[in-house]
């Protein structure tokens, strides 16, 4: 498969896959749908909107890159495209809060950062 | 058929200058004592892995290290789970002919080896490598997010997950080979160091050196024996963001597969050893498995349910949380405790009747599970 445009390689989106057969949304790129099989995936972007389903605030961090972060906050959001993605959140954030995505530098790349929705 | 016929274990803590090999073979030494058999009657090898000194054929490096030439050996890789995983694989084997002796050996020098750093580092790889290992996550993060979800659902605050920590505590404080061997509170474990929140330093399992071995043997040994009666994996996901819901989790899946193999029921099981990287694990697989009601496992700590006097006693060495965590053999601690008190050899941590066990592992976050249980025969 060709290089994402999406975060991962540097980009401010976030991209996932919708199974052209079952429908099935997808956040891990592969060139096939993982719920049924078929070949057909088409890539969309999402809008950045979902809600806050776990969270984590790193306080220790295990490489000088990620140190200087330190304490950053990891969420689990699930979007309303309906896949779960892991990213970065403000600290406030609780389980259920509805959330927007921007994007932040981390430790030398960039990363989907999640704030509150007001 | 299958017997566990003999098991050993080194102290865990701090083993300077020896090797991951070094610690496979002293534990292999003891377990071949314990089963009284020579190296020359071993015909069949199954080791973990050694973060600290990989290798693509770890069981034929060690194989040639302590001096045996199997008919039958390799590795096997399942994260926390692999104990478990070998044990069941070594049953099946065993049952089935191929192997009359197989030898189940893990050790790593995991503390001393490397800084503690390069260990957490090592072990947070196994996030998704695009999707979330760029975040700088820890194990102890994807297991925060566990526990953050598991609390809001389910009612558990973070003194109930410091219960376990205590417990483990205290069981480690009647063995001598625990890493951790002195007492702690519910509020040491609530003001030790935040690590990744909800999770403490206190709710973690340390970084060990040690080692750990078993034999999976077709005769059974000794005047007590200890039989597999059966066993069952589940995987459902790898990666925290694919995980399933809290109600989907693969203990559920092992455990009622277990049940079906085996004819067993939780109500019949007498000892407990149940994997526990974190405090949220441990709370976690004992609602999982049905040897707690849901939210209610930390009310049961309190009560003394899991002493080594109650009525299910769990991990009564101490656990990884405190009798320490050398990667693949910190789970088959747990193995080798089962089998001292199913064959009443535990001493002063003697519980009063292990006839019936269950055991437990968990790799990756929550994403590999094996179950299975053991019966004592006389």
């Amino acid at each position: 498969m060709s290089e994402s445009a999406d975060w991962t390689a540097g980009h401010e989106a976030i991209l996932y896959q919708s199974c052209e057969s079952c429908g099935t949304t997808q956040y891990f790129r592969r060139a096939f749908c993982a719920a049924c099989g078929a070949a057909g995936v088409v890539e969309k972007r999402a809008s950045g909107e979902g809600r806050v389903y776990a969270t984590s605030l790193v306080c220790r961090a295990a490489t000088a890159e990620t140190r200087a972060h330190v304490p950053y906050n990891i969420v689990l959001i699930d979007t309303v495209e309906g896949f779960r993605m892991m990213a970065h959140g403000e600290r406030e954030l609780a389980i259920g809060d509805e959330v927007a995505a921007r994007f932040a530098p981390f430790a030398g790349r960039i990363v989907p950062y999640f704030t509150k929705r007001k | 058929m299958s017997f566990i016929a003999g098991v050993g274990l080194t102290s865990f803590g701090r083993h300077e200058g020896l090797s991951s090999l070094d610690l496979m073979s002293r534990a292999a030494e003891l377990a071949l004592a314990d089963a009284g058999l020579a190296r020359s009657e071993i015909d069949g090898i199954l080791c973990g892995y050694s973060t600290v000194s990989p290798h693509i054929m770890l069981a034929t490096v060690f194989a040639e290290h302590f001096g045996i030439r199997p008919s039958y050996a390799h590795a096997v890789q399942v994260g926390g789970a692999t104990g478990l995983a070998m044990a069941m694989l070594a049953h099946h084997l065993v049952d089935a002919g191929v192997v009359r002796h197989m030898l189940v050996v893990a050790g790593e020098n995991r503390l001393t080896g490397q800084s503690r750093d390069a260990a957490i580092q090592a072990l947070a790889q196994v996030g998704h490598p695009d999707y979330e290992v760029p975040l700088g996550p820890t194990i102890p993060a994807y297991y925060g997010l566990v526990a953050s979800r598991y609390m809001h659902e389910y009612g558990v605050t973070e003194e109930d997950l410091a219960e376990f920590a205590v417990l483990m505590r205290k069981h480690a404080l009647a063995h001598p080979g625990a890493q951790f061997r002195e007492p702690i509170s519910v509020a040491d474990v609530m003001a030790s160091k935040p690590v990744a929140l909800p999770l403490k330093l206190l709710d973690c399992c340390p970084v060990s050196d040690g080692g750990a071995a078993f034999v999976v043997s077709r005769e059974p040994a000794g005047d007590i024996q200890v039989r597999v009666r059966g066993c069952a994996q589940a995987h459902t996901h790898q990666h925290v963001t694919a995980a399933p819901a809290l109600r989907e989790l693969g203990a559920e899946i092992a455990i009622a597969r277990a049940k079906a193999i085996s004819g067993i029921e939780i109500a019949d099981v007498r000892y407990a050893a149940v994997y526990d990287s974190f405090t949220i694990t441990l709370a976690m697989l004992l609602e999982d498995l049905g040897l707690a009601k849901r939210g209610e496992a930390a009310a049961r700590v309190r009560s003394g349910h899991f002493d080594c006097r109650g009525e299910m006693p769990l991990n009564t060495h101490g656990g990884l949380l405190s009798y320490g965590h050398c990667g693949v053999g910190g789970a088959m601690a747990h193995l080798v405790e089962t089998h001292l008190q199913m064959t009443e050899r535990a001493g002063a941590r003697q519980v009063r009747d292990a006839s019936i066990a269950l055991l437990h592992g968990d790799g990756g976050v929550l994403s590999s599970h094996v179950s299975m249980f053991w019966e004592r025969v006389r």
